[in-house]
């Protein structure tokens, strides 16, 4: 993945009277790579958001978009950019249509374009059905579809997704998702979200933010590495000797699930297994259930935020 | 750029029932007005030739019309103007205005171009009754056309000061009641300035009726548009400063 730099930010900091909403945060975004940015409520998530779109100045730092400065030079930088802030923004009064229209001439198309790229737009978010209707009187997930739509009418080279999942169904999520997908193969995109199996559903790379800092960029394979299982959870027919499971090589630590149930918390170098189901057959335990735990995104989330004792 | 968010802005206006009932109720009130202006002249008609230098039908019929008409602006400004900033800042809709690749100054001049041309309908459907006069006797084009130009940069000042008080608030109706204070107090602020000499006139002369009276009396008054010019570009300006200052922040 070596497509080009598209958003480049470099020691962003935000302050807010005094406290920093978001402080000295670097990251970059290439072409053909979708963003997963985390974070607990307050975290910046959405102040970095509107930063990278040009809603808010940040206090410190440079953003350039696809080589534009977003300081220096807005207007030809925000040409680049689709964003779908967190409330969708829709004129209740006007049609979808209308309204597609409306915003393809705030970015500058011309009437042959505009319908063009509506067209495309409704049907990339599968609104070609409610073209017609007013905005205001759509459901959630259509409001999020027709602020999506929005968002990559111009075909900007960037596109910013400020929790673009809230309010769906779960069918609509996955097409959401899939749609994720596709757009970050012309496009960077970079998508907040509060949910977490969402990040490793559409995303190349992860970034976590906690109280205004980065605290993690990592792309997913190599998470997933990180992530490597250290807990066995395994039941059996009949009651084993504690004493003995924890004997096996490389284990640290067993703690009773139920009454056949165990949990065995081991070196993630050591994998005990084989050694295990030897034992279980010599003592005929009756092993029926073995599997490896892998450690969740949400337990990384949990470390590395340290939100535990809070959640 | 400017003129699509313009037109954005008006056809928004006529989508809502508010714009329709306020012209039809100008409209009502305006042509009783006239009307009752209309009788009095109909009234001191057959005397008018006796007096010398007597003013005629425009004077007597349009001017005074004119002249009640920017006291209805002033009513309806508040309520024209106060959804223009602060109804999309409350719709989370100026997020799409401020990622768009449109300066500050395009989105406050396009808002204002939009109520703008709402209240030059207005103007207009107010002059055709004096118009209406034509169909049996004759007018001082020169006389009218000058009081239409002063009610014209009135509104036109009425409107920016609306634009500015929108953009302060996310609240409408708390848009709408400071924009009618300002207004007021540019109306009433001669009221002090009466018979208290030199500093009296200086408070008078702010007042944005007293700029108003010369153009009804068919007198075009440079200072007097330099006057209109001058607020309706300050408070354009302080509207796209306060825009910016979202992005800024404390």
């Amino acid at each position: 993945m070596n497509g080009q730099v598209l958003v480049e930010v470099e020691g962003v900091s935000r302050f807010y009277g005094k406290t920093a909403a978001v402080a000295d945060v670097s990251f970059l975004i290439r072409r053909g790579e979708v963003l997963g940015f985390l974070g607990p409520n307050g975290a910046g998530k959405t102040t970095t958001m509107q930063m990278l779109s040009g809603n808010l100045a940040p206090s410190q730092g440079r953003i350039s978009i696809a080589g534009r400065d977003l300081l220096e030079n807005p207007t030809d930088a925000k040409r680049h950019i689709g964003y779908l802030p967190e409330y969708p923004p829709l004129y209740r009064e006007l049609t979808v249509d209308e309204f597609l229209d409306f915003c393809a001439g705030l970015h500058g198309l011309s009437g042959k374009e505009r319908k063009a790229a509506r067209e495309r737009a409704k049907a990339r978010c599968g609104l070609a059905e409610v073209g017609g209707r007013l905005t205001g009187h759509l459901s959630k997930g259509y409001q999020q579809r027709a602020g999506l739509a929005q968002a990559i009418l111009h075909d900007p080279d960037v596109i910013i997704l400020d929790e673009p999942t809230v309010g769906l169904d779960p069918i609509q999520m996955r097409e959401m998702r899939s749609l994720i997908r596709e757009l970050g193969r012309e496009h960077a995109v970079i998508l907040s979200t509060h949910i977490l199996p969402e990040v490793r559903a559409s995303c190349d790379r992860v970034q976590i933010i906690n109280g205004g800092r980065l605290v993690l960029n990592e792309r997913i394979p190599d998470l997933d590495r990180r992530m490597q299982s250290s807990v066995l959870t395994v039941t059996f027919r009949r009651r084993p000797s504690l004493e003995a499971l924890a004997a096996l090589p490389g284990v640290g630590a067993v703690t009773p699930e139920g009454e056949t149930r165990f949990k065995l918390f081991h070196d993630p170098s050591a994998d005990p297994t084989e050694a295990l189901i030897k034992l279980a057959t010599e003592h005929a335990w009756g092993i029926y259930e073995i599997s490896p735990e892998h450690q969740s995104l949400e337990a990384l989330f949990v470390e590395l935020t340290g939100q535990a004792g809070e959640a | 750029m400017m003129f699509l968010i313009a037109r954005r802005e008006l056809r928004s206006l006529f989508l809502s029932p508010l714009a329709w009932m306020i012209l039809a109720i100008v409209q009502l009130i305006m042509g009783f007005l006239f009307l009752s202006h209309v009788n009095i002249f109909l009234s001191v008609a057959p005397k008018l030739p006796l007096i010398p230098n007597a003013p005629g039908l425009t004077g007597l019929v349009a001017a005074p019309t004119l002249g009640n008409a920017a006291v209805l602006m002033l009513l309806i400004a508040p309520i024209m103007t106060m959804r223009v900033v602060a109804e999309e800042r409350r719709n989370h809709t100026l997020t799409l205005l401020y990622t768009a690749p449109v300066s500050r100054l395009t989105i406050v001049l396009g808002k204002y171009l939009g109520v703008l041309s709402f209240f030059l309908i207005i103007v207009a459907l107010i002059l055709l009754m004096p118009l209406s006069l034509l169909a049996g006797g004759h007018l001082d084009f020169g006389m009218l056309a000058c009081g239409a130009l002063g009610l014209v940069l009135l509104v036109m000042t009425f409107a920016a000061v609306g634009v500015f008080m929108s953009t302060l608030t996310s609240h409408p109706t708390l848009a709408a009641i400071s924009t009618f204070g300002i207004l007021f107090l540019f109306w009433i602020i001669d009221w002090a300035g009466r018979g208290h000499g030199e500093g009296g006139a200086v408070v008078a002369y702010l007042s944005a009726l007293n700029h108003y009276e010369p153009f009804l009396r068919g007198l075009f008054d440079t200072s007097a548009l330099a006057y209109y010019l001058i607020v309706t570009a300050a408070f354009l300006g302080l509207g796209v400063r306060r825009l910016d200052a979202d992005r800024v922040g404390a």
